[in-house]
């Protein structure tokens, strides 16, 4: 038994259902009780979905449990079918349903429905909501893939896009873009968009990109050792990862050089303008999904030189990859679906930004730390009716946007340090593009009676002076860097002192 | 008070068939009252014994995280909890330990149960006890069950607060206790307009805090704000209390009748009555005379969700003017709802239970100009072109009492005046 207050996963079922609601002409029928049918708020209210996820829930109650819980999963999967007219059926069963044990798969199977019917094996009690995307994608694969003449030109299936995922329908739009450039055939996208008939030609191509492996792995894995069709393992997230992707491609298809128009990325000269000078050793702190994670730090590094204070991911099916990149970057992997211990290290390691899901954004709010959002689980703002990929040479655009956008502008941040003093100016206001941004740090209370460190006036003044924004962190850094050498009383000098000790 | 003979001579209604159906369900789960209970008792921890869906299903109705740590969590269980009982217990215990020793403000500790722990038969209220003779008179630990095989939605609230019956303080004296949990400021102005009658004893179940609660005893009387609260009702009278039946106070008319039971049940004059409810009706009615030219002829159906339907349809059918053509509650005790059925007319198809399928062919087929159902199904029928309203913005927002009449029909007014306004 773990306590939770807030969860970056849902259960597994939830990740079948990210599958079944991105597709079409497929339907779940899942095994739960009355309540469960919650999960299809996510998709209507958080990616404004137009219609009801393709689940029926048999919605057992109390007085079943003694009776027919089984008769009533096969008059759903009856119903279901006849209503809704599916090419195939997924069946499954959620946390209470996988403790009744009415092995939904077999009940399916006795109906002798004319549709192929896909049994998921969801352990609610282990596992969480991407094993449940991969688990059921890699299923309905199995089940309905076959083997297929290749198509004549060079073409790929882009796998692994589900409902509610971060931006997967803008990637999908922009990967197209790309794959056209290159002149690639695109035969099938799946899960997003497609059928059971379309996932029948999944192999009419020959290769797969394998766009999240969260979402894909095990299918890309499984068509590679039964179909041997090679995928690629680069995300396109960023400058260099599109780049390495659109070689890795290459490779596969055995050519030397391909073409991809980048007259529309902004990215690298934005990155290279004057006033991104600021952005040099900003500290960053970046949590999410591990694919997401890790394609951030290497944008944070490589292509907007800032300086990565910790990563981590939640999705620990992945905590070796983020293990291995925090030991190239010489910071700690935090490998933890605990919300508390997320906020507990973005509180230690103080970053000026936090990139992160949503969750990371309710921290930084309130430890006064800007975020940009970078990976699922997001809300119904990190879904925008605009076209913003995170993939290619239009998502770098995006997310360079994106991430600059809480951070107050390079030239912003010499006016505000030169008339901080002026006295009809508001020194707490924050950046002049946002509201209520209000910097938390700065808000600590002044030298305390209970502190043994006491500031003097003079030190204090002086500390007033600093920009708001980093004002906290510098004296934060100051009481500290007393403490250590053994002073009781902060003077102007040893402020100073400090700032010399902590410069990067 | 002309009006209110002219209800009890129209009579019968309440003797209306139901459409009962069994099938699958669009509605959250009795957990999902926590989401307002930790709010509304301030010093009470919910500890949701269940799995990752339980957790998953509270935030995601929370909708946003507001809270840096709310007052309600889940303990999950693991795979090595349904091995063996005895092991689910002590990581109960421990689990407990760990919360109350972080949250030493926490007065009374909830232990909710699940759909999962109801299953492997986790006896909660035997940890309950349990852990209340380590931890009482510190903290209280009771116990409730929010699961889904066992209760929908609100019901969540009702069994919360059954639970707390039994450990009310016993009194001799007489009192009043409004039952249901509002929010404060509505709370207030119910207790404030009640003790304007005269009535000195006045108290709330859910209290504020563990000293608030009420006291009860057979001379204490109760009378509900909220129609969904038939154990707790059970409870009360159990304790020996007595139920004023009344109309819920939802709108002008409902608020008057709800307080009319009030005044004639302690036998308060016509007079007094007179004098402290015609200003607040007077400005009700102001209010929802303005907005009654929206709703006027506009056709209404509600899917289940609250079990307010039936209270709300009668507001909305009254005075509001709204022809009503299906009425769906999840769950119907005739018992608590008489008095609001009896006084709708033109009777609807009452529904309860729900086949949201066949539901949704009958909507579609009714074409109506509002449908209030939950947020699963709102965009999707927005998508075919009806017009909605969220049901849990009817649970979550002040809509009882006089100065809440207007801001109730309001609910029901800005989606129809947003489709209009819209030129897309």
């Amino acid at each position: 038994m773990k306590l939770s207050i807030w969860t970056y996963e849902g259960p597994p079922h939830v990740g079948a259902m990210r599958v079944a609601t991105a597709m079409e002409k497929l339907h779940f029928v899942l095994h739960a009780p009355q309540g469960d049918t919650y999960a299809d708020l996510l998709f209507t209210m958080i990616e404004r979905g137009n219609k009801r996820p393709p689940v029926t829930y048999t919605t057992f109650q109390a007085r079943d449990l003694g009776a027919d819980t089984a008769d009533l999963f096969k008059k759903a999967c009856k119903e279901a079918v006849e209503r809704f007219k599916p090419e195939a059926l997924l069946v499954g069963a959620s946390c209470t349903a996988e403790l009744i044990q009415d092995d939904p798969g077999g009940l399916a199977d006795a109906l002798n429905l004319e549709i192929p019917v896909i049994p998921l094996e969801l352990p609610s009690y282990q596992r969480k909501e991407n094993f449940g995307t991969d688990e059921t994608f890699y299923q309905i694969v199995k089940a309905l893939s076959c083997a297929q003449e290749k198509t004549k030109k060079f073409s790929v299936n882009i796998l692994g896009p589900t409902a509610l995922g971060f931006r997967h329908r803008d990637d999908v739009r922009e990967l197209k873009t790309i794959l056209d450039d290159l002149d690639i055939d695109l035969n099938t996208v799946a899960p997003l968009g497609a059928s059971p008939s379309s996932i029948k030609s999944l192999t009419k191509a020959h290769a797969n990109v394998m766009l999240y492996p969260e979402s894909s792995e095990l299918a890309c894995r499984w068509l590679k050792e039964n179909f041997g069709m090679p995928y690629t393992e680069h995300t396109p997230i960023g400058i260099n990862s599109t780049k390495d992707f659109i070689k890795e491609l290459n490779k596969i298809r055995g050519v030397k050089d391909s073409f991809s128009d980048t007259s529309r990325l902004n990215f690298d000269w934005w990155s290279k303008s004057v006033d991104s000078n600021y952005f040099t050793g900003k500290r960053v702190f970046i949590f999410g999904d591990a694919t997401h994670v890790a394609t951030a730090s290497r944008i944070a590094k490589e292509e907007m030189a800032f300086s990565i204070v910790g990563i981590g991911c939640y999705n620990r099916e992945y905590a070796r990859k983020i293990r291995s990149l925090a030991k190239d970057l010489s910071v700690d992997a935090l490998i933890s679906d605990d919300y508390l211990e997320v906020e507990r290290r973005i509180a230690d390691l103080q970053p000026e930004l936090i990139l992160g899901s949503q969750m990371e954004r309710h921290i930084g709010k309130r430890l006064g730390i800007p975020c940009a959002v970078i990976s699922a689980p997001f809300h119904v703002q990190d879904h925008p009716a605009r076209f913003s990929p995170q993939v290619g040479w239009e998502g770098a655009n995006v997310i360079f946007d994106t991430w600059v956008h809480p951070l107050v502008m390079g030239l912003e941040e010499h006016l505000l340090g030169m008339f901080r003093e002026d006295f009809e100016f508001n020194d707490t206001a924050g950046p002049s593009h946002l509201t209520n941004s209000k910097s938390k740090l700065n808000e600590e209370k002044e030298t305390g009676a209970d502190n043994e460190i006491r500031w003097a006036p003079e030190a204090t003044k002086e500390l007033k002076k600093i920009p708001f924004f980093v004002r906290g962190k510098a004296k934060r850094n100051t009481e500290k860097f007393a403490f250590e050498n053994g002073h009781s009383a902060i003077t102007k000098d040893l402020l100073y002192e400090a700032k010399a000790h902590y410069a990067r | 008070m002309n009006e209110h003979s002219k209800i009890e001579n129209m009579g019968g209604c309440s003797e209306i068939p139901v459409l009962k159906e069994r099938g699958q369900r669009e509605v959250f789960c009795g957990l999902t009252g926590i989401i307002w209970l930790h709010r509304k008792i301030q010093d009470a921890f919910f500890l949701v014994v269940g799995s990752r869906t339980c957790a998953h299903l509270l935030q995601s109705a929370a909708g946003v995280m507001i809270f840096a740590e709310p007052r309600f969590g889940t303990a999950i269980l693991e795979e090595k909890d349904l091995a063996g009982m005895a092991d689910a217990h002590e990581e109960l215990d421990r689990e407990v330990a760990n919360l109350l020793e972080r949250r030493p403000d926490i007065k009374q500790l909830f232990l909710v149960g699940s759909c999962p722990s109801e299953v492997i038969k986790l006896d909660l209220s035997n940890a309950a006890e349990r852990l209340s003779k380590i931890y009482f008179p510190k903290v209280k630990v009771l116990n409730f069950s929010g699961s889904g095989i066992e209760t929908t939605f609100t019901q969540g609230e009702d069994a919360c607060l059954a639970s707390l019956v039994p450990t009310l303080k016993e009194t001799d004296e007489e009192n009043l206790i409004l039952v249901g949990s509002l929010p404060d400021i509505v709370e207030d102005q119910l207790v404030e307009l009640i003790k304007e009658l005269g009535i000195k004893e006045v108290a709330v179940l859910p209290g504020r805090d563990r000293e608030t609660m009420p006291s009860i005893g057979k001379k204490s009387k109760f009378i509900l704000v909220q129609p969904f609260l038939t154990d707790t009702t059970e409870a009360l009278e159990k304790r020996g209390a007595s139920r004023i039946n009344a109309p819920f106070p939802f709108g002008e008319e409902g608020t008057t009748l709800w307080l009319r039971s009030i005044k004639e049940n302690y036998g308060i004059s016509d007079d007094k009555f007179e004098i402290v409810t015609s200003a607040p009706r007077k400005r009700a009615q102001l209010g929802l005379k303005k907005l009654r030219t929206s709703l006027q002829g506009k056709t209404i159906f509600f899917f289940p969700d609250s079990q307010l339907e039936i209270p709300l349809a009668r507001f909305l059918s009254r005075e509001c003017g709204m022809k009503l053509i299906e009425v769906g509650s999840p769950y119907i005790n005739r018992s608590l709802v008489d008095k609001d059925l009896e006084l709708i007319e033109d009777m609807p198809v009452i529904s309860e239970g729900q086949d949201v399928d066949l539901q949704l062919d009958r909507c579609r087929e009714n074409n109506p100009d509002i449908t209030v159902c939950g947020l699963g199904l709102a965009n999707p029928l927005e998508a075919e072109g009806l017009t909605t309203k969220w049901a849990i913005e009817l649970v979550f927002t002040p809509i009882h009492g006089y100065e809440q009449a207007q801001d109730l029909a309001e609910l029901f007014v800005r989606p129809l005046k947003r489709k209009e306004a819209l030129l897309i």
